[in-house]
């Protein structure tokens, strides 16, 4: 209880005057970008910590107990000799480590400098968070936690950083980046640390890379930067958060190595994402262009076009000490050395989680909405036909949006709309902004839909399909950039018409239901669902939608707009759920691989929408396939196979079937059995 | 060193005042011994003379003729500003005393923020008004009487021995303030006599809390305020003899009663020495090390009270509880010392012991060591343990400490001296490139015959050189020990003007010693932030002991507290926090002071439940009605 409202105040406080975000692109207009890159730059670090250079890192963790320990008992169980896995210790560090480098730095600085006024039209920064941060590091190790939506953030944050004269961050990023030629060992100048994807049991390299970075957070000379989602998010709505990173920077606080670790939580909006098209095309299935230097010239095309601002929000800095006081006993890393191995209890897991998902949400509740995303709501509400064929009258979508933007305020949402400018200009702008997407024609929008250069023989249909996918889940993304905004409303209200109960308890407890199906797409904080949902009824009653009381919650006559509209903006979800569903109930269905079940679920899809069957095109995105299952894993309707490499899973298919079941109200939920995260 | 300083000397003076004594202890002991190496005293006749003090022993029974009643120690030393605004030392016990210390009042007000103009006096008197009516089992008082065993319930009897120093029962007095005390005292002057009263107490169902020298820090001498029994302090201060001495065993059989100084000076006068010389040693005693389990400077040499006790005898409810032989080592199962030692007088009276004793060292040598910073400091000490060739004493002061201990020297009479001082102090911060506020020093001491101990001083400066140490003189040595008997002192200086502090202890692995020391310090700064304190806190802390396994380490915090309400309030939220802190951070829940009332709460956690249980069930046994009812501990 305390400690919702604790992060309430956390993420807001001081945070509420939107006029404080200064452009810092501004200043670059007006001056030289070398004289910039060149100032002298004197960052203040935690306690005056020395700076300490890759050599001594790399020998300190080399050298460290732990691994040394690790390296024995990892000898042991291979049977190969002591020196031969220092030397694969040695392999791991070298691939990984950083090697901030000033002079780079200040490479990076002045050619950021260059792209990011092409790119954008500002960046917009909050100073008061920033003044706070430059405050923090100087007091404790600080951990930099920004959500993750493009390339640009982590060169947009340290860009910022050395800006404002604070020190620069390591960076944990992915190893595909390190393959990269020369960009690769330029970003590992600027700080970057390489991680390997799918670490998996590789027990030596965890234990490489856990040691490295505690013994970062421990030293203390620079803030270490990750993303706790652990990748860049295709569907711009927020991730899960990844715990293994979590623990790692945690863990000095928790075995008493340092006094407090202070965590930043970073909010990064974009007006418009760089990678927009890409992120849809990766969703339908067209595998990621790996990362390539030679990939990265040819993205210079993204440079000629306009992306808007972007807006970074640096969040209150949170004493890990303060909010993990009462939830961790310390003295539990009392009774082993804590240089050796151990398994993090119960308690310390859950700890973690709770803090990693907080951290997620206040990122959440840092974000700034635009018009944007508030008419990709609206737009994705209209049936496809209307937006391919006929259009959506335009005045219409602006009486819409407008509608939608007091809702969203009254809900509580940073929404990024240009105060001076008449909201006509501001939609007509965004449109503008926004022509990969949608186009304005005779006072109506219409869809854009891709011109793949002409075949020889007409487009399937099922093809077809997959064109129209791209824009719309497109605007599904820009959609989400504001779920976290409606989605517990939203509950609440799917809750009435599902339940059709006045009772609060029946919808509290058909709230936890879709809370439990759908924790994958939306970050609840565990163990937070009364407060969730007294939240939701708090803001259905600000809008005027509801009255509630102890036991009650009724709805009233003038709330039905605002009812179906959340009815609405969640039924794509429930509706591509349901797909799943059936699929997995098929006859013939036992045991799968997610190799197999991605296309034969986009088949099943595309089959529904084209006999009318199925309205969204969600189903299709292949990140939503994958929460399903991870859904059904977590809720123990399917179960992973032990012994298969493939990733191959069992159904169950009365669980899976059930759940289906209550989400359409066959049959009343019974609070299904959830199994604590154990995701590390 | 207590009692090194009360000797009233130097080190030089003090060796010739020692071999004196030598000489004539040598002289008074002929006619006594004769041909038996055993000396053997009897119990006083019943009622024997009142004045014991004049036999030469510290403590008398009317307590108040020497020491303070709401303060530290002797009544006439302590710690004042002169007219000139210079800081002084009254008295001529110690080392320091009748000396103007000239740094004390710029360190005082600069590192308090404190002022001389704004004063907090104590209570000048004790108003026996203030003092709770006695209540008294008449029946109970009557039998005593008959015993003829000496006993009073006289206001300020009572007062003296209510409290402990914690800063709570001090900061009380001081503003006049007195709880719930004792009804009663009594004095037993031999074994015999605890035999009688603890009988009597069972009989008539009387509440007994043993009294040693009062210096407890864990609130072991408040009297639960939910006592409704007739509370009779039992001071042993008169139990004070040493009964034998066996020089074949080396060991000497002593009542409990005895104070450290006394023990060691009457030992001293036959050559010999126990070497138990906890920072309290002046007034603390026998029975009181035994109950909690105290722990001397120089336990590197001589061990801490658990090895150097041989033989105890404990009067409880049930009986005398004693072994039947002084085998040096048993294997009967578990040693029934442990359940005594420690047990802070919730099981019983200890009346005897048998304690290990040495011949006196030939020689003795202070010593200092400067590091360039507390991390290397620790580093050098945990090697000399590693190599267990740790001197007597050795300790290492952050740099606060160092600063303070600096700000503790006395006027110097010499110009010479004080240009030497001012090149030492170019050579470090300058030529070394020491920095002043990252520097500590480490203190030694050395004992044992001449060659032995200049062997040992080079080994360990060889080892500290390896980690940056600069042999710092032998002068700052020994005054980083006389710190540690004045600090009591300058707590009551520091109460006169708004400041109030206290030092509480842990035990700690080596590996945390340094996270420990910088995570409860820090704790301490932010909790008295958080507390509303105006200043900043006096946060620091010394390693004071060495193990093959870890090591002792002292905190003190002090902080101004002009402008709170309640000081006392939030002095002991942020002990809590510190205390919580450093459990946290594996360190124990106390080294050598013991748990008393105010560590009470973090014991089930500290030895399991099982623990409790077994600690109960041992206290069921022996005191099933509660007769020793001070509630500590359990």
């Amino acid at each position: 209880m305390t400690s919702s409202s604790q992060y309430k105040d956390s993420g807001r406080a001081g945070l509420e005057d939107v006029d404080e975000f200064v452009d810092i692109l501004e200043e670059r207009r007006r001056s030289s970008d070398l004289g910039y890159a060149f100032r002298t730059f004197n960052p203040q670090p935690y306690k005056g910590a020395p700076s300490c250079s890759t050599a001594d890192l790399n020998k300190a963790v080399l050298e460290s107990q732990y691994l040394s320990y690790m390296a024995k008992e990892i000898a042991m169980e291979t049977g190969s000799s002591v020196e031969e896995v220092r030397e694969e210790v040695c392999g791991i560090l070298e691939e990984m480590s950083q090697n901030l480098q000033l002079g780079f730095i200040r490479m990076m600085a002045y050619t950021l400098s260059k792209v990011f006024k092409r790119l954008f039209t500002s960046i917009l920064v909050n100073m008061e968070g920033l003044n706070m941060l430059q405050q923090a590091v100087q007091e404790s190790p600080v951990i930099l936690m920004p959500n993750h939506r493009s390339y640009m953030d982590f060169l947009a944050i340290s860009y910022i950083l050395f800006t404002y004269d604070i020190p620069v961050p390591v960076i944990a990023a992915g190893i595909p980046l390190a393959g990269m030629k020369m960009v690769g060992e330029i970003l590992r100048r600027s700080g970057a640390f390489f991680i390997r994807r799918a670490i998996g049991s590789d027990k030596l390299y965890w234990a490489v890379l856990s040691e490295y970075v505690k013994t970062i957070v421990r030293r203390g000379f620079a803030p270490v930067e990750f993303y706790v989602e652990g990748l860049r998010s295709r569907t711009l709505k927020s991730l899960l958060p990844k715990l293994g990173m979590m623990h790692m920077v945690l863990e000095p606080f928790f075995k008493g190595e340092v006094y407090d670790i202070t965590l930043v939580p970073i909010s990064i909006s974009y007006d418009r994402v760089l990678e927009e098209s890409l992120l849809a095309h990766e969703l339908l299935g067209v595998p990621k262009p790996k990362e390539s230097t030679t990939g990265l010239l040819k993205a210079t095309k993204v440079l000629q076009e306009n992306y808007g601002s972007m807006h970074v929000n640096f969040g209150r800095p949170l004493s890990v000490r303060q909010l993990c006081h009462g939830k961790i006993n310390r003295c539990q890393f009392n009774l082993v050395p804590r240089d050796l191995p151990q398994q993090p209890s119960a308690e310390a897991q859950a700890c973690v989680s709770w803090l990693a998902h907080l951290m997620v949400r206040i990122q959440e509740e840092g974000l700034l909405i635009s018009p944007w995303s508030l008419m990709a709501c609206m737009l994705l509400q209209a049936p496809t036909t209307v937006l391919t064929e006929e259009g959506l009258l335009w005045h219409q979508l602006t009486e819409k949006t407008l509608w939608l933007r007091k809702l969203a305020l009254d809900f509580g949402a940073r929404l990024n709309w240009p105060g001076q400018v008449p909201d006509s200009d501001v939609i007509s702008s965004t449109v503008a902004l926004h022509c990969s997407v949608v186009q304005r024609k005779a006072g109506r929008v219409y869809l854009v839909q891709e011109n793949e250069p002409l075949r020889k023989c007409p487009i399937s249909p099922e093809d077809g399909v997959i064109r129209m996918a791209a824009p719309l889940l497109m605007l599904a993304s820009y959609r989400n950039q504001s779920m976290h905004v409606f989605v517990r409303p939203a509950m609440l209200a799917t809750a009435i018409r599902v339940t059709e109960s006045t009772q609060r308890d029946e919808l509290f407890s058909f709230f936890c239901f879709l809370q439990d199906v759908f924790s994958n797409e939306f970050i609840f904080i565990p163990g937070k669902s009364p407060q969730d949902f007294e939240e939701a009824c708090v803001l259905l009653k600000k809008c005027g939608a509801v009255n509630f009381s102890q036991q009650e919650v009724m709805v009233l006559d003038a709330g039905s707009e605002v009812l179906s509209f959340l009815q609405a903006l969640l039924q794509p979800f429930i509706d591509s759920y349901q797909v799943m569903f059936r699929y997995l109930c098929e006859e013939g269905v036992h045991v799968l691989s997610e190799k197999q079940f991605l296309p034969a679920v986009r088949n099943l899809a595309t089959e529904l929408i084209l006999s009318g069957e199925l309205c969204t095109y969600e189903a299709l995105s292949s990140d939503m396939q994958k929460n399903v299952l991870s859904a059904l894993r977590r809720l123990e309707a399917v179960t992973k196979l032990r012994a298969s490499e493939q990733n191959e899973y069992r159904v169950n298919k009365a669980a899976v079937r059930r759940i289906g079941d209550i989400l359409s109200r066959k049959i009343p939920p019974q609070m299904l059995q959830t199994t604590p995260d154990a995701r590390l | 060193m207590a009692s090194n300083s009360s000797g009233g000397g130097s080190s030089d003076r003090q060796g010739i005042a020692q071999q004196r004594l030598r000489i004539i202890a040598g002289h008074l002991r002929g006619p006594v011994d004769g041909d038996s190496t055993i000396l053997a005293a009897e119990c006083k006749a019943q009622g024997s003379n009142t004045d014991v003090s004049s036999e030469g022993k510290t403590v008398p029974r009317r307590r108040q003729e020497i020491m303070k009643w709401n303060g530290w120690g002797y009544s006439d030393s302590r710690f004042l500003f002169n007219k000139k605004g210079q800081a002084e030392f009254t008295g001529k016990r110690y080392r320091l005393s009748g000396m103007i210390i000239p740094g004390l009042k710029d360190w005082f007000e600069g590192t308090f923020g404190a002022n001389l103009q704004h004063k907090t006096p104590p209570t000048p008197l004790l108003t026996n008004t203030a003092v709770p009516p006695a209540t008294l089992n008449e029946a109970f008082v009557e039998e005593v009487k008959s015993t003829g065993i000496p006993f009073s319930h006289d206001a300020e009897d009572r007062v003296f021995r209510a409290h402990g120093h914690c800063l709570h029962e001090i900061f009380a007095l001081r503003e006049g303030k007195i709880g719930r005390v004792p009804d009663m005292v009594v004095w037993p002057s031999c074994h015999n006599d605890v035999v009688k009263i603890v009988q009597l107490a069972c009989k008539h169902n009387v509440c007994l809390m043993p009294y040693g020298g009062g210096t407890s820090v864990s609130s072991a001498l408040e009297c639960p305020p939910e006592e409704t029994r007739s509370i009779v302090s039992l001071d042993t201060s008169q139990m004070n003899r040493i009964l034998w001495i066996d020089e074949k065993n080396l060991t000497a059989h002593v009542e409990a009663g005895i104070v450290g100084q006394d023990l060691e000076r009457l030992l001293n006068e036959s050559g010999y020495c126990t070497g138990h010389e906890p920072d309290s040693m002046e007034f603390s005693s026998l029975g009181g090390w035994v109950a909690t389990r105290a722990s001397g400077m120089k336990k590197n040499i001589y061990g801490n009270i658990e090895d150097l006790v041989v033989h105890i005898k404990m009067v409880t409810p049930q009986g005398v509880i004693e072994k039947s032989c002084q085998g040096p080592r048993m294997s009967t199962g578990p040693d029934i010392h442990h359940f005594i030692m420690g047990s802070e007088g919730t099981l019983g009276v200890v009346t005897e012991v048998t304690m290990k004793i040495r011949p006196m060292p030939e020689y003795q040598k202070y010593g200092s060591v400067v590091f360039p910073n507390f991390e290397q400091g620790v580093a050098c000490l945990r090697e000399v343990a590693k190599q267990r060739c740790a001197p007597a004493s050795i300790r290492l002061m952050d740099n606060e400490q160092f600063k303070f201990g600096h700000a503790l020297k006395p006027q110097v009479s010499s110009i010479f001296t004080s240009f030497l001082d001012g090149l030492k102090k170019f050579y470090i911060t300058k030529f070394k490139g020491f920095d002043p506020n990252h520097l500590c020093v480490a203190t030694l001491l050395f004992e044992g015959n001449r060659e032995k101990v200049l062997q040992h001083e080079k080994q360990v400066y060889d080892i500290a050189a390896k980690f940056g140490g600069l042999a710092a003189g032998e002068d700052n040595g020994q005054r980083g020990y006389m710190l540690t008997f004045v600090i009591a002192y300058l707590r009551d200086l520091g109460m006169d003007y708004y400041v109030i502090g206290e030092s509480f202890e842990t035990s700690v692995p080596w590996d945390r010693v340094l996270d420990i020391c910088r995570n409860v310090k820090a704790r301490i700064i932010r909790e008295c932030k958080d507390k509303g304190v105006q200043f900043p806190p006096l946060s620091t802390c010394r390693v004071t002991q060495t193990y093959d396994a870890g090591a002792c380490v002292y905190f003190y915090f002090a902080f101004n507290y002009r402008g709170l309400s309640d000081p006392v309030h939030v002095y002991e939220q942020v002990e809590h926090a510190a205390r919580e802190e450093i459990l946290a951070n594996g360190g124990s829940l106390s080294h050598h002071h013991g748990v008393g009332k105010l560590r009470k709460e973090w014991m089930r956690d500290t030895i399991s439940n099982v623990g409790m249980g077994m600690l109960k069930s041992v206290k069921d046994y022996v005191d099933p009605n509660n007769i020793f009812g001070n509630r500590n501990l359990l």
